[in-house]
């Protein structure tokens, strides 16, 4: 894939890749603690189907995934396993972090071992909030990012960036231009069920 | 460890070994295997270090505190009702359960006790939460023999049980309905027809188990004769619930002490199994589901009437004293020693998990297995991290 | 129907139904008293409830030894208490103001004590259905005691623990490694001298309301919002 090594990608080609991204993404399964049974009722049971929504929940090992959800309670202990974790994906890699705990150390705020939040140690592109959240609201968070990973570049990503609208042409650029506020405000970490992270 | 228990274990190995003659002609070398501390075989964030000589284990020792949340330290610095918030995180596939003896052990303190109706409802979610983590179990007993559909039927028949437990408290998982002197709240109207049904299904979802993994001859043999722990061994590492009735010790918190829960109201057998063997332990986590539904059961038919809630003072303080109170949860023997000096929250709580006994012998039992091995007698004696770890 | 797995299960029907009574905890009491001597301190015993018992630490492997004789030999925990009263008091202190005085006089509870770390265990008897909870105290100058491993083997790892937590030697414990704490945490955490850091630097929530009611703060959004469509017109 040269082109996106250099930074140039077509639009049209891009959007197609985009497509192709969204709806295959390979999802590793980091559950530490209560949040991780609702993920396995999310991703492994029969009533909520993850694999409708183009998502593969068994892959063999962290270099094969695309995206991992963090779900469970991170120690101090634990923190330096999620940071290799985090290193053995490949790019372009996503990461949601489910649960009160990860997200920024819910009932375990004050203690001595957990820490506060896995965002401090790997960058986190979507939060689902909850004490543990359901498995819709995990659902969720997976078709925000899919919505994201859709109009996002490619190259930019591909360099290692926050998340960049993708470029357009003229044409398209005016036409968007209406509706650039609500891409600038996907900036912003997706919080499921809205709302800011605090 | 005493004499007896060292020459049993001595024997196991013995055969072990003349079971597999070829692996002992061969020469082989040692190697140190990491499974953990994130393995799906280990239920979350349990690291196994094992040292092996060819396919047979020499010593493993598990490393915990991967989700070490210090528990005990944080219920000092919370008040009575906040500390229920907390400990239901703690055995997170049977939360209920965690909260029975805690605020057992208030009320005791405060010489308190819940209404009969409070009680009656208490025991029967604490046994739903016994079905829902016991369902899981059994499920995920499957996937760690290689058969994949068991997992899914767990799925399929727990969600009708966290159902239930979210129409009666509104909390799926973390249910935190249990109150010093009584329950939040009265049961919702028509929960106790859909809870009949349910234990209909759940009895037939036991069944489908049973055909499908108890009978199966490769499950079997995989599970037969395989990790013995004798009863002196049990005993003297503390294995409580399922794990300690597999090996012949008939002892079960439900029958054997007074709480002011429902238990003894009604009819049921506690299951032992003089093996001692991963199976022993498996088939006697079903029985224990069965028996659940019908303790359910026999709660629904003669629920009293009157309301769920004693009289307590609007902010609780807890006179100074010290109680133990244990029960039976899904996991075995779940008690708090707590120590409260007469202010808003407890001055210590030793919260005696099951699973910390539980996988404290697995250095023992694991000595002289083979690889494969390792993953059954994990499966077999189920715990779960937040409980060893709190 | 019969099914495969129902073969080779033993019947428990015949299992004993007694229930404890406070005649075999006075008997638990008398054999300790016989056998220990003056190493048995104090006892308690709550009627139908409990039992308590406080024994010298130079006993302290032999009370196991005589209680795991009589039938308790079901371990089931092993811990300790710090009795100092904690000098944060808990944690919902402002950060700002000066430390409130607080008292430092250790009591101790049931069975009484006199230092400020007491050993705390339970034995229990799973054929008589009774159990016992012993404690021992420990002087600050030499936190060490017997282990209890070579009667016990779950006591392994709960003294491990209770090494961790309160910084208590265990003598002839094979390996007091850390069980949950990185190798390089500092402190002891379960004593009550150790500060939950998080609450030093700010104040527990759930003691001060901040948050103005939703109405008034619907208020105010309006009024800011007022505020800056003003603002634009006058630029």
């Amino acid at each position: 894939m040269g082109l996106v090594d250099r930074g140039r990608m077509p639009a049209p080609l891009s959007k197609l890749f985009n497509m192709g991204r969204s709806y295959s993404m390979w999802v590793y399964q980091w559950g530490l603690a209560c949040c991780a049974i609702e993920m396995g009722a999310a991703f492994g049971s029969p009533r909520y189907d993850v694999m409708r929504l183009g998502v593969i929940p068994l892959p063999a090992s962290p270099r094969q995934a695309d995206l991992v959800v963090i779900s469970g309670t991170v120690t101090d202990k634990m923190a330096p396993a999620i940071k290799r974790l985090y290193e053995q994906m490949p790019e372009p890699k996503y990461v949601i972090s489910m649960g009160s705990c990860a997200n920024c150390g819910g009932p375990y705020w004050d203690s001595y071992s957990v820490t506060k939040g896995v965002d401090q140690i790997i960058p986190v592109d979507i939060y689902v909030p909850g004490c543990p959240p359901r498995p819709e609201a995990l659902l969720e968070g997976v078709v925000l990012l899919q919505q994201r990973i859709k109009m996002e570049d490619m190259a930019a990503k591909w360099r290692g960036d926050e998340f960049t609208p993708m470029p357009s042409s003229k044409r398209a650029q005016e036409r968007a231009a209406a509706r650039r506020e609500a891409i600038e405000a996907n900036r912003e970490p997706i919080v499921v069920g809205g709302g800011p992270i605090e | 460890m005493t004499v007896l228990s060292d020459r049993q274990q001595l024997s196991y190995i013995a055969a072990q070994a003349a079971d597999a003659r070829l692996n002992v002609e061969l020469e082989t070398e040692g190697m140190t295997l990491n499974i953990g501390p994130q393995h799906p075989a280990t239920h979350g964030t349990l690291r196994i270090i094992a040292h092996l000589d060819g396919e047979q284990v020499v010593w493993a020792e598990p490393s915990c505190g991967y989700m070490h949340r210090g528990y005990e330290k944080l219920t000092e610095v919370r008040t009575f009702p906040q500390v229920t918030t907390l400990i239901n995180r703690i055995d997170w596939l049977g939360s209920f359960a965690n909260e029975v003896p805690f605020i057992l052990a208030a009320e005791k303190l405060m010489e308190i006790e819940a209404p009969p109706r409070a009680q009656y409802i208490r025991t029967i979610l604490f046994e739903l939460s016994r079905i829902a983590n016991v369902s899981l179990f059994l499920g995920d007993l499957g996937v760690q023999m290689g058969a994949i559909t068991p997992v899914f039927l767990a799925f399929r028949d727990r969600e009708y049980v966290l159902n239930l437990i979210e129409g009666a408290t509104g909390g799926r998982f973390h249910p935190n309905f249990d109150r010093i002197g009584g329950l939040k709240d009265d049961l919702p109207k028509g929960w106790i027809d859909e809870t009949r049904q349910v234990m209909r299904k759940l009895r037939g979802f036991c069944d489908e188990i049973e055909d499908l993994l108890f009978g199966n001859e490769i499950f079997q043999s995989r599970m037969r004769g395989i990790g013995v722990i004798p009863a002196d061994v049990a005993k003297s590492f503390g294995l409580s619930g399922a794990n300690a009735r597999a090996s012949g010790i008939d002892w079960d918190l439900r029958r054997d002490q007074v709480l002011p829960m429902a238990w003894d109201k009604v009819d049921f057998k506690v299951w032992t199994h003089p093996d001692g063997d991963c199976f022993a332990r498996c088939w006697i986590r079903l029985q224990e589901t069965r028996e659940a539904t019908k303790i359910v059961d026999q709660l629904l038919d003669d629920l009293p009437p009157g309301p769920v809630m004693a009289k307590v003072p609007r902010i609780i303080k807890v006179p100074a004293g010290e109680a133990w109170v244990a029960t039976e949860n899904p996991l075995g023997e779940m008690g708090y020693y707590v120590v409260s000096k007469g202010d808003l929250g407890p001055f210590r709580v030793k919260i005696r998990s099951a699973s910390f006994n539980n996988i404290s012998v697995v250095p023992w039992v694991l000595k002289g297995v083979y690889v494969p091995d390792i993953i059954t007698i994990l499966a077999s004696l189920y715990f779960i991290l937040g409980d060893i770890d709190r | 129907m019969v099914r495969l797995s129902d073969t080779g299960t033993s019947e428990t029907d015949a299992a004993p139904k007694a229930l404890p009574g406070d005649g075999l905890r006075e008997g638990i009491v008398d054999l300790l008293r016989n056998a220990l001597g003056e190493g048995l301190v104090d006892t308690h015993l709550v009627p139908n409830d409990d039992l308590w018992v406080r024994v010298d630490r130079s006993v302290w492997r032999h009370t196991g030894e005589v209680l795991a004789a009589d039938g308790f030999d079901y371990f089931c925990f092993l811990s300790a208490i710090d009795w100092l009263p904690s000098p944060w008091g808990r944690g919902e202190d402002d950060p700002d103001d000066p430390p409130p005085e607080r008292s430092t006089e250790i009591v101790q509870g049931v069975a009484g004590g006199e230092t400020r770390f007491q050993l705390l265990a339970r034995l229990n008897d799973v054929r008589r259905h009774v159990g016992v909870t012993l404690k021992c105290d420990l002087p600050d100058d030499d936190l060490v005691v017997d282990s209890w491993v070579p009667l016990f083997a779950g006591a392994n790892w709960h003294e491990r623990e209770t090494h961790e937590m309160f910084g208590i030697g265990f003598a002839g414990h094979p390996d007091l490694r850390n069980m949950y704490l990185p190798g390089d945490f500092e402190g002891y955490p379960l004593r009550k001298d150790f500060p939950l850091l998080a609450r030093m630097v700010k104040p527990w929530p759930g003691i001060v309301d901040v948050e103005p009611m939703p109405a008034l703060e619907e208020e105010e959004e309006t009024d800011t919002a007022e505020g800056d469509t003003k603002g634009d017109e006058s630029s």
